[in-house]
């Protein structure tokens, strides 16, 4: 997959201006996402972090094109997602996002490889080239001895990883991770963050990733933006996280 | 998609298959129904085709005085000033547009002796072309080796009756083979009276007929004739089953010559006496021509070339266009009956999708989080809805097929008991196979509409939500 474009680096890729999300429950109005404005550069790597119901989540769904904003706008490499007909939206989730989930969100139905192998399928690649690009990927998370095996007989982990894989397939120039290692031991929560550090460090993919364990995002994210009841309550670079090498000898 | 498509219905295979088989049932119900009404038309068609009924003009004379409607006697020449219907009558009409064939109809009451008793019954001349009347269907021995053989065919209750087998009241009817075994190669002698044209001047050298003397002037060629009695030896060479002369009525014969051998022997009839006094020309006339026409469709023209001609006509051609039209009425019904089943079944594949998208709610959730566009899961459960009706159509044309068949079947063995022969009832043409599958797979995909586009609506935060 080859690195992000060098004049991509260091602009602003994606940015958000009074961004809001609200919706009814019953009688009461819930504000998801509350007028967040903040700007991500292209090659960061952020942690969204806040308590269950902050609204990191809601964010990240606007940010992946899965949701639409109340009002505001979420401008990604200078398209405005809110004014996307649902067919450019579609396309925007195939090829410019990646994502990845707390629970992993593979098809039970198939197997690694034809899970890895469906974006393709959307952007339409051509049947012979997809078997190889999908082994491809897999192989790079090391997965490739699992191919033929279906979701529900591997471990946590190796789901994870081949939801990875799956979100890399397209090479897009970001990655949305929601609570990836929420479901996963410490040891394979390490393994599948390191996997997403070095596609922000090799491939220069700029990585949100929500998360509330703040250890987490310290020892992984450069930027830390924290929310609560829908607001931005901080914003801060985080300069531990730089020191790949040291994290990886410590550990947990 | 398709591909995508299949795999899925293979996972929750048992709806699916129940699903398909359903549309199955349709697609066979309605192809078994369908071909049964093809098959019983054609069937129909065949058999009027082989009776002839349908492509066959009687032509008649006005001078007998029986036409056969009433509105022709007072439209046409007068019954005194119109045609004889003779040889060159006969000839003319042969020559019309569309007319295969024109034969008079020979028929005389005769004294036959079988094995030195006498019998006494109609006689009829057959046309060559009658070798082909299902009236033979089931026939014993051979029709006529040639068109002035000296052979006949009996019907079977002659054939009875020279045995000396007389059917009793309530019995099951004769068995045509039975029958047939020791008559087949036997010899009849026939006795005839054979009209032949006598010398004029013989005539008026004998008879000294002053009639005869004021037409010799204006045709001196045969102006009389005179009547002989023969005799004839006819070989039996066939005993059929049913009666080819059942149109006939009171008149029908129930022994058959070669029409030309008929011809030839120019034997006496009624319509000999008749005009007696007029014609002049001395040409035997007809009581009776019987017209082929090259088909039902044309028997209308050639019926109206004829009456044109100063001849009585009879069809019944329109008897065929009410039979169609039932026909087409009855294949109507059929088919709604086939489409109410098959309708029944895209209710099923409605039922089945939807509840499809009630269950890959999260499946179709995170294909739309992974880029899959509206069109693209629309386009997949279109494509399972289709893959139902390729599947359902497949199965159940032969279904279908096989249930016309195992009716078909049935009806046989029915048929067969009540001593008729077998019949084909039952007909499946290509164009029912392509239409039923066609129909399966439009009706399945119109079915797949609703959940296909249900399905694309679909908000995949809400679909990934739940967990």
């Amino acid at each position: 997959m080859p690195p992000a474009e060098s004049s991509l680096k260091n602009s602003i890729a994606i940015h958000t201006e009074n961004l809001c999300r609200h919706y009814r429950m019953g009688d009461t109005l819930i504000r998801a996402v509350d007028g967040i404005s903040i700007q991500v550069t292209a090659g960061e790597f952020v942690a969204l972090l806040g308590t269950s119901g902050s609204g990191k989540s809601s964010l990240l769904n606007l940010i992946a094109g899965l949701d639409r904003p109340t009002s505001g706008n979420v401008v990604v490499q200078k398209s405005d997602l809110a004014k996307l007909s649902r067919e450019e939206l579609a396309k925007y989730r195939l090829h410019t996002v990646g994502m990845v989930f707390q629970s992993f969100n593979l098809i039970p139905s198939m197997t690694l490889l034809e899970n890895v192998e469906l974006p393709l399928r959307f952007a339409e690649v051509d049947r012979d080239k997809r078997d190889g690009l999908a082994k491809q990927a897999l192989d790079r998370v090391g997965l490739s001895a699992r191919l033929r095996h279906r979701p529900t007989e591997l471990s946590g982990g190796e789901q994870q990883r081949a939801s990875l894989a799956r979100a890399l397939i397209n090479q897009p120039q970001f990655l949305l991770a929601d609570e990836p290692t929420g479901n996963l031991d410490s040891q394979t929560g390490t393994e599948i963050m390191n996997f997403i550090r070095e596609f922000n460090e090799t491939l220069g993919m700029t990585i949100i990733m929500v998360t509330h364990e703040r250890t987490l995002a310290e020892r992984y994210a450069n930027r830390m933006i924290f929310l609560a009841d829908g607001k931005l309550v901080g914003d801060q670079s985080n300069v531990v996280s730089a020191n790949s090498a040291q994290i990886r000898g410590g550990g947990l | 998609m398709a591909e995508l498509a299949v795999r899925n219905l293979r996972e929750s295979i048992l709806r699916n298959s129940l699903t398909t088989v359903g549309i199955s049932v349709g697609v066979a119900s309605l192809v078994a129904m369908l071909s049964l009404g093809i098959g019983l038309q054609q069937l129909a068609g065949r058999r009027l085709q082989k009776s002839g009924l349908f492509d066959t003009v009687v032509v008649t004379s006005r001078r007998d005085l029986r036409g056969f409607n009433r509105d022709q006697e007072e439209n046409g020449p007068a019954p005194a000033e119109s045609p004889a219907l003779n040889e060159s009558a006969r000839q003319q009409i042969a020559q019309l547009l569309n007319v295969l064939e024109a034969y008079p109809d020979i028929r005389f009451i005769t004294e036959l002796r079988y094995e030195d008793k006498p019998y006494l019954t109609m006689m009829a001349g057959l046309p060559f072309s009658a070798k082909n009347n299902d009236a033979f269907d089931g026939m014993q021995g051979t029709f006529f080796s040639s068109d002035t053989a000296p052979e006949v065919i009996l019907q079977k209750s002659f054939a009875a009756q020279l045995l000396g087998r007389t059917p009793k009241a309530g019995s099951e009817e004769a068995n045509v083979a039975d029958l047939a075994k020791p008559l087949l190669g036997k010899l009849l002698t026939m006795k005839y009276a054979e009209r032949t044209p006598t010398p004029a001047t013989d005539t008026a050298g004998k008879k000294d007929l002053s009639s005869a003397s004021s037409s010799e002037t204006s045709n001196p060629a045969g102006t009389a004739y005179s009547v002989l009695s023969r005799e004839a030896t006819l070989q039996i060479v066939g005993v059929c089953d049913l009666d080819p002369d059942s149109m006939r009525g009171q008149a029908r014969a129930r022994i058959f010559m070669p029409l030309k051998l008929a011809q030839n022997l120019h034997v006496m009839q009624p319509s000999d006496f008749r005009d007696t006094t007029n014609v002049a020309n001395g040409m035997p006339a007809y009581t009776t021509v019987e017209v082929h026409v090259k088909s039902p469709t044309q028997v209308q023209a050639v019926e109206d070339a004829i009456k044109k001609m100063g001849f009585n006509t009879f069809s019944i051609v329109d008897a065929t266009r009410s039979l169609r039209q039932f026909f087409a009425v009855l294949d109507l019904f059929l088919g709604i009956f086939g489409s109410l089943a098959l309708a029944v079944a895209s209710i099923g594949i409605i039922n089945t999708l939807v509840m499809a998208i009630l269950e890959r709610r999260r499946e179709i959730g995170i294909m739309k989080a992974i880029g899959a566009s509206d069109g693209d899961v629309k386009g997949l459960f279109f494509a399972e809805a289709g893959v139902m009706g390729v599947f359902g159509g497949f199965v159940g044309v032969a279904l279908g097929w096989a249930i016309g068949r195992v009716i078909n079947l049935g009806t046989n063995v029915y048929l067969k008991r009540q001593h008729f022969p077998p019949e084909q009832i039952w007909f499946v043409p290509w164009w029912l196979v392509l239409g039923a599958i066609g129909f399966a797979i439009v009706v399945s995909l119109l079915s797949g509409l609703y959940p296909a586009s249900r399905a694309a609506r679909l908000d995949p935060v809400q679909a990934l939500r739940y967990e």
